[in-house]
């Protein structure tokens, strides 16, 4: 049998393969300089709006910035009787979701040699608003459900797709965090 | 042939193997072809964790043709059948007889250093010097149970497989099984088959079926090339050695044992175990995606055996072409199982490690792994067999200890051989017998 290796060229998604692998030896070998935090501040504006400031995180045993500091509006919709200037912290799960998932995907594509055209996905998060209005103890106040959906363009077949979408989700950290049980410690301190 | 009667002192041996079960006896058949001096300390009779460590259900996951060791193949008249645990340890049993291999039973080590010329090696029977150890104890000697075992109620008994017999030993009720390796859904079914409510928490598996295309999925594994992989071949090794046991079962009906089998047998099939919290297991909303990546991977195998029966020009002879149905996860697979009343107890398929808390030099990793490169172990004349994939996919079972032993073996002849010349040449080596 003749295999013909249809990859002579070399795809080109944008992400840099060859540092993230690079990383992942550096970061086994001093597991120290792998413990990151990522931080958000908050301040409440009017009503249920809110604004996020994502400016530095934590990791390689040092102190990070962004390039810029980025601005996140957070509301609820007119329906409930809000202003809607921004989208609702739950969209922003969906949002960070998406953004997580396919970050992956291009760089599983990436490592793969799989040339990536188009990546389009679409998420809904089922939720039931009777947990959150304590209408109903039996209901819980997150999502009861998610559903992502891809549509990917590349030099690849079904299955090849099927395992890139597959296998980000089994490295995606926000797949994680919706996934599993996470330990939440809130406290509050008066000024 | 023995090629050496050079004298020294009582006590003194060039090589000791620690462990009489497959590898270890394979390691001694080699050894004594090549005239090295050796001998196999066994804390128990030979095959010991055959004999004391297996459920009583278990079979092989290797049909009997492929039960094979460095000059004793599988005699008997079921080949396509798969050894009891019993089996296996008259298999092994009566390979150290007919090898006559120089094996000292019911003798514990309890330390090995090392020491000026090689290690000091500690029983309950007295002490070796030697120049050479070969660790061949097992892969399988402790059960790994997860952190999250110290969160459950005190009511729930917890079982590890390891010490796992047969239903009998859980208290009467649900089961909640963690795991889908073949440990883990061997032992779903027989807790399903003995009227058990089983719960099974599936993680990351790999899914094969039992009979492909009229053979063992094992027979096209083995003829093209699959278990013969060397680790060296492979993208990340270490992810590689820690690929659970693919979902087979050895049967006489030689059955497909997969998760939609459990399902139709009235298993239920959650998320992998995330936590314990309010007396309740919690499972992760990643069900759907280890059974997508395992039947991806799947149809990824047999696609390359299809392509081998082309390319081979068996399409003939063998049987059609298959796919399997998808693995069928439940609408909204449940995330939450209390424990206590409908479920009293949990029983770990969480893996196995191999355990050496008696060998004191520094060759553990921050994890506590031992550090080799394909058995030759971080430390002078110190060796390791048995372990997933060591050298090839196929290191850890039976068959594939020879390839493993040959060449091991042949490092380690090589060792001895630098050693002495290095020492002067005081000793004599391999085919410099003394007359």
């Amino acid at each position: 049998m003749t295999m013909t290796n249809p990859q002579t060229t070399t795809a080109n998604n944008g992400v840099n393969v060859q540092a993230l692998l690079g990383a992942k030896k550096a970061l086994t070998d001093t597991p120290e300089a792998a413990r990151f935090t990522w931080r958000a501040s908050s301040e409440w504006l009017q009503g249920t709006h809110s604004r996020a400031t994502i400016d530095g995180f934590y990791g390689l045993g040092a102190e990070q910035r962004h390039r810029t500091s980025y601005q996140f509006h957070m509301d609820h919709p007119e329906v409930f009787a809000s202003e809607d200037h921004g989208a609702t912290p739950v969209e922003l799960l969906l949002v960070g979701l998406a953004g997580c998932l396919t970050a992956g995907i291009a760089a599983v594509a990436q490592n793969r040699n799989i040339q990536l055209r188009s990546v389009k996905a679409t998420l809904k998060g089922g939720m039931d608003l009777r947990g959150i209005l304590g209408a109903c103890d039996e209901t819980r106040n997150g999502f009861d459900g998610i559903e992502v959906h891809y549509e990917i363009d590349a030099d690849a077949t079904a299955d090849e797709i099927a395992a890139l979408v597959a296998q980000s989700q089994k490295r995606s950290a926000v797949f994680d965090a919706l996934a599993n049980p996470t330990d939440i410690s809130v406290t509050a301190s008066k000024v | 042939m023995s090629g050496r009667s050079s004298r020294r002192p009582a006590g003194t041996v060039d090589v000791v193997v620690i462990g009489a079960g497959h590898s270890g006896l394979a390691m001694s058949r080699v050894l004594g072809q090549r005239g090295v001096e050796h001998l196999v300390l066994e804390r128990g009779e030979v095959a010991n964790s055959w004999r004391t460590e297996r459920w009583d259900s278990l079979r092989l996951l290797t049909p009997n043709w492929m039960t094979r060791l460095p000059g004793q193949a599988y005699q008997g008249d079921d080949p396509d059948g798969y050894m009891s645990a019993p089996e296996v340890a008259d298999f092994i049993a009566g390979y150290a007889v007919s090898t006559a291999a120089p094996v000292m039973t019911r003798t514990t080590v309890t330390s090995v250093v090392p020491c000026e010329g090689g290690y000091r090696v500690v029983t309950d029977r007295g002490g070796f010097n030697c120049r050479a150890v070969v660790l061949a104890s097992g892969a399988f000697s402790e059960a790994v149970v997860p952190r999250v075992a110290e969160a459950l109620p005190p009511s729930i008994m917890q079982q590890s497989a390891h010490r796992y017999r047969n239903p009998a030993q859980l208290p009467p009720g649900g089961v909640l099984v963690v795991g889908a390796s073949a440990t883990g859904l061997q032992l779903a079914h027989e807790l399903a088959q003995a009227g058990r409510t089983v719960t099974l928490a599936v993680g990351e598996h790999v899914r094969l079926p039992r009979v492909y295309r009229g053979r063992d999925i094992q027979h096209w594994m083995l003829e093209s090339g699959v278990l013969d992989q060397r680790i060296e071949d492979v993208d990340d090794p270490e992810r590689a050695r820690r690929v659970p046991s693919p979902q087979l079962v050895g049967s006489k009906e030689r059955a497909t044992l997969d998760l939609n089998a459990l399902r139709e047998q009235g298993v239920e099939i959650v998320g992998r175990l995330a936590g314990v919290r309010d007396g309740k297991a919690l499972f992760s909303g990643s069900l759907r995606n280890v059974c997508a990546l395992a039947d991806l991977k799947l149809n990824r195998l047999l696609d390359a055996v299809d392509a081998f029966i082309a390319q081979q020009g068996l399409d003939d002879e063998a049987r059609p072409a298959e796919r399997y149905p998808a693995t069928a996860v439940p609408a909204s697979p449940r995330l939450q199982l209390p424990l206590g009343s409908d479920v009293r107890s949990v029983l770990w398929a969480t893996g196995f490690r191999p355990s050496y808390s008696w060998l004191h030099a520094p060759v553990f990793d921050r994890d506590g792994a031992l550090k080799h490169d394909r058995g030759v172990v971080a430390a002078p004349g110190l060796y390791v067999l048995g372990l997933p994939y060591l050298r090839r996919r196929k290191s850890s079972f039976i068959h594939g200890a020879e390839d493993d032993v040959r060449e091991l073996a042949a490092h380690l002849v090589g060792h001895l051989d630098a050693e002495s010349e290095r020492l002067g040449s005081s000793r004599p080596r391999k085919g410099m017998a003394v007359a």
